[in-house]
């Protein structure tokens, strides 16, 4: 830990050409390694809050229940909730999924709500008119109408924990985080500048991306 | 059992309450370096949102700050101010206040951009010179916005410090980050509870620092007010 303190000073190169020539497989490696930990956050993440934000938008007295212990789980720094989850489930990738899993939960989970309440009223009244009974509603009409939301909600979620990947790096996941991790320990420059770049870039192709999906799958929404 | 038993032992042992590497002493560095980050960040961050919202204009730029913001680790910014300004407090700060701005900003511009044109012709019409205008009227109506933009950098701000143990810095990271380093995980678990408290009892503290500066008339159900202001969370 203490190694990085021992600063080689500031005429280190940001950036050794060399190095990155010789290592850019080093820099695939991570950010596929990044991408998957971010795959599998936001699909589980989707996969919990889809049912909890709807039966929250259901029964109006599970909202402020859930709200609040996810927004608790949320306010709970990420190393410190990493730290807490290793006696139980150990330096492991599931330490790191059921941290960032729970946060994309509170986003995903407020989005959806946001979106379900925001259809209006009237289209309700019609599509109950029309013998939808509540799941039919709920699958046909109100889910489509609020995905604008939940697109939101998936596009926060998805640049969140691109960001919040790097700190896994303490619990010895592999990520781009952890070319930033042992840039401090080694105290070379290139790996934890190519690591913060290569992160912010990640996280901004993968916004664009996600925009362009939802354009795709919400064509009446296009803005 | 006996790990919890262990991390309640840790807490109960006098030395861990006393001297430089105490709980008390950690908790004020973290405190301390958090709310100069926060009110450094305030200072720049208000003045903009508040100035674009009034106008209403680059109202993008506002929104995108806080999607950029999201985007950007933390923990890398940190480091590389570190590799930058050395040892200190300086590189600490850097990575806090930069992840401080951004829901000030938006924030506080949604907030000012949202009151209602009608009250705003109302001010003009009763007299109300701009000045007078953007300080009694749109700021008391913006304050559950602006508040709340305010309380997101602060938790985020909290939580973050815990990290500049990683580059030597005080603060309550350094039970988190020292306890891995010599393999002693009830003191990893005592910091992160520890931590994770403080950052709660922030998240608490200012709601409630909200719910007293918002004038009576324009007290929000919580839930709406959750829904228009951003959520932020790093490290």
């Amino acid at each position: 830990m203490a190694a990085g303190l021992f600063l080689q000073g500031e005429d280190q190169p940001w950036i050794i050409w060399s190095w990155l020539f010789s290592h850019v497989q080093l820099l695939i490696d991570a950010t596929n390694q990044h991408l998957q930990l971010t795959l599998i956050a936001v699909g589980v993440g989707l996969a919990i809050s889809l049912p909890v934000g709807v039966a929250a938008h259901r029964w109006a007295a599970l909202r402020n229940p859930v709200l609040t212990v996810f927004g608790i789980i949320y306010t709970v720094p990420s190393l410190a909730l990493f730290s807490i989850l290793v006696p139980i489930t150990g330096l492991t990738v599931l330490t790191a999924e059921v941290g960032l899993v729970s946060y994309t939960v509170l986003i995903l989970v407020r989005n959806i709500m946001v979106g379900l309440e925001a259809v209006p009223s009237d289209v309700i009244d019609a599509a109950n008119g029309m013998g939808f009974r509540p799941t039919a509603r709920l699958l046909r009409v109100e889910l489509p109408l609020a995905l604008p939301a939940i697109f939101a909600g998936v596009r926060i979620a998805t640049v969140t924990t691109i960001g919040l990947i790097s700190i896994t790096a303490v619990i010895g996941q592999a990520s781009l985080g952890q070319l930033i991790y042992q840039g401090l320990i080694n105290d070379f420059r290139t790996p934890l500048l190519m690591g913060t770049l290569l992160s912010v870039l990640l996280a901004l192709v993968a916004d664009l991306f996600l925009a362009g999906v939802q354009r795709l799958a919400v064509p009446w929404a296009r803005t | 059992m006996s790990f919890l038993m262990s991390v309640v032992d840790w807490f109960r042992d006098p030395s861990h309450w006393s001297g430089d590497n105490g709980i008390p002493v950690r908790t004020l560095e973290h405190v301390q370096i958090s709310i100069e980050s926060v009110v450094i960040g305030a200072l720049i961050a208000l003045p903009i949102g508040i100035a674009l919202g009034h106008y209403g204009k680059f109202g993008n730029l506002a929104i995108n700050i806080s999607n950029a913001g999201r985007a950007v680790p933390s923990f890398g910014i940190l480091i590389i101010a570190f590799q930058i300004f050395g040892l200190g407090d300086t590189p600490t700060v850097i990575a806090l206040v930069a992840l401080a701005i951004p829901p000030m900003v938006t924030n506080s511009y949604v907030g000012l951009s949202e009151v209602d044109k009608d009250v705003k012709d109302a001010a003009r019409g009763m007299g109300y010179r701009e000045l007078s205008r953007l300080l009694r009227i749109e700021l008391p109506l913006a304050v559950p916005l602006v508040m709340a933009g305010i309380r997101t950098s602060a938790v985020q701000v909290i939580a973050t410090a815990t990290v500049a143990a990683f580059i030597g810095g005080g603060g309550l990271g350094q039970f988190i980050v020292g306890g891995y380093a010599t393999q002693v995980y009830p003191e990893v678990f005592a910091g992160a509870v520890a931590v994770g408290l403080l950052a709660v009892a922030t998240e608490l503290l200012f709601g409630g620092i909200e719910r007293l500066l918002t004038p009576r008339g324009v007290r929000l159900e919580r839930s709406r007010l959750a829904q228009r202001a951003t959520t932020f969370k790093a490290a």
